[in-house]
């Protein structure tokens, strides 16, 4: 008795499609809402090599959707987390654990080790950088992303040069104002669990040839009433000054930027947000010796030159709130933050501590 | 024809869907919709028409069905 005789002895599937996806290396991104999913039946199904890519930690908000995870592990990175389940689940299978995110600078070389990549991330940055990279080293891409009570799945890049891909659908980001912080849209979590399911349908379905791809083509999946609807995609002669044309090129676009997450609020925002004291924290950038101090409000001090090496301690934070003087520096440091993490809502305070205490004066 | 909405756009109709005539193109549904719903101007989707992904100026046959496709982001 085999692991997987359940799937080879359907009609038209067989002992060479298992044998497909045990000689598969299926990287994906994100081990999230849509990535937990997706990876228990990528992983069930035998696909022999998978990479784990994602630089965040769990957080107790994210426990509704993401099944891998429960209380243990709140405050540890998802992708090491991750893998050791499905290690221990599957020990004949390659995991390979990736604990950081995909930047312009790591991104082709983990994805070339892959023959097949899943987009499970969150925000636009990393879904635009995914498909740029995926289209330069001609990899296939499954895509699946959720709004709200909405899910969307599709397949990029399967043909080379005639086969769509995002850019051909959505040639650029969307502005600051028209993209929901990930923060303020509810989400029932068998959204994207139906989702990411469906992402792993695709990727088997691809590997092995067994039944009909969404390859060039999207879906559209409404939880409410179980409306679906497939459109299929074109190439879009507008989408191609937008991508990078080489390595080179793919290295100097910047990301994090192109698509402006709105990163300031004022004192006001901020105070209510802080209320949630498990998941907000308060952050004076300045050095220590600075005036006025803060008095009325609960907060950490981590200078600006220090942001980047204590960053390990806002992980287990959904919100973090930063101040300096004017709100300069917090800003520089909010910047720096949302390079490092993609699904928090990082904000600097608008105006600083002089905002703060000139209502006073 | 009838108009299709998804995502953030359903929100803005106020409905999933819209009855409309005399629209030969998607420039001229676009010109209209977005007087109706100014906030359309600052959005960005893709249309399909007749399930089709369409990109400029797109005639629009007579009874076809419209898609109005916004990006999603989350996971």
């Amino acid at each position: 008795m085999n692991r997987f005789e359940r799937q080879y002895i359907l009609p038209g599937f067989g002992q060479a499609s298992q044998q497909k996806l045990l000689d598969a290396k299926v990287l994906v991104v994100g081990a999230g809402g849509l990535g937990c999913p997706a990876l228990l039946y990528l992983s069930a199904a035998g696909i022999g090599t998978i990479g784990i890519v994602d630089g965040d930690h769990v957080s107790v908000s994210n426990l509704n959707r993401q099944v891998l995870f429960g209380h243990e592990d709140l405050g540890k990175n998802k992708a090491s987390t991750a893998t050791k389940i499905i290690s221990a689940k599957y020990p004949d299978l390659k995991i390979n654990v990736i604990s950081e995110f995909l930047r312009t600078d790591n991104i082709l070389s983990i994805l070339q080790e892959y023959d097949l990549i899943v987009d499970g991330s969150d925000n636009f940055p990393t879904r635009y950088l995914v498909n740029d990279a995926c289209v330069l080293l001609g990899k296939p891409l499954v895509f699946g992303a959720i709004y709200q009570n909405e899910g969307q799945v599709a397949i990029f890049n399967t043909k080379g040069k005639t086969s769509a891909n995002y850019r051909d659908i959505y040639p650029v980001a969307p502005a600051p104002e028209e993209v929901p912080n990930c923060n303020e849209t509810g989400v029932l979590g068998v959204l994207p669990g139906t989702i990411g399911t469906m992402m792993a349908n695709e990727t088997i379905k691809l590997l092995t040839g067994y039944g009909e791809t969404l390859s060039d083509k999207m879906l559209f999946y409404n939880l409410l009433n179980h409306a679906s609807y497939q459109v299929e995609l074109s190439k879009n002669p507008d989408s191609e000054k937008h991508r990078p044309q080489s390595a080179e090129a793919l290295l100097q676009m910047d990301y994090s930027d192109f698509c402006g997450f709105s990163s300031q609020i004022n004192w006001q925002e901020a105070t209510t947000l802080l209320k949630t004291k498990d998941q907000s924290i308060l952050i004076d950038v300045r050095a220590a010796d600075e005036l006025p101090q803060l008095v009325s409000l609960e907060f950490t001090r981590i200078a600006l030159d220090q942001i980047e090496v204590r960053k390990n301690e806002l992980s287990t934070y959904q919100n973090v709130l930063l101040f300096c003087q004017t709100g300069i520096r917090s800003l520089k440091a909010a910047k720096i933050l949302q390079r490092q993490f993609r699904d928090k809502n990082i904000l600097s305070i608008e105006g600083g501590i002089l905002k703060y205490y000139g209502d006073l004066e | 024809m009838k108009i299709l909405a998804f995502g953030k756009i359903v929100e803005l109709l106020g409905k999933t869907e819209l009855e409309l005539d005399n629209m030969p193109n998607t420039d001229i549904l676009l010109g209209f919709l977005q007087q109706q719903y100014p906030e359309l101007k600052n959005m960005k989707f893709s249309l399909a028409v007749n399930k089709k992904q369409v990109t400029g100026n797109t005639e629009i046959p007579q009874g076809a069905e419209v898609a109005l496709l916004p990006p999603f982001s989350g996971g």
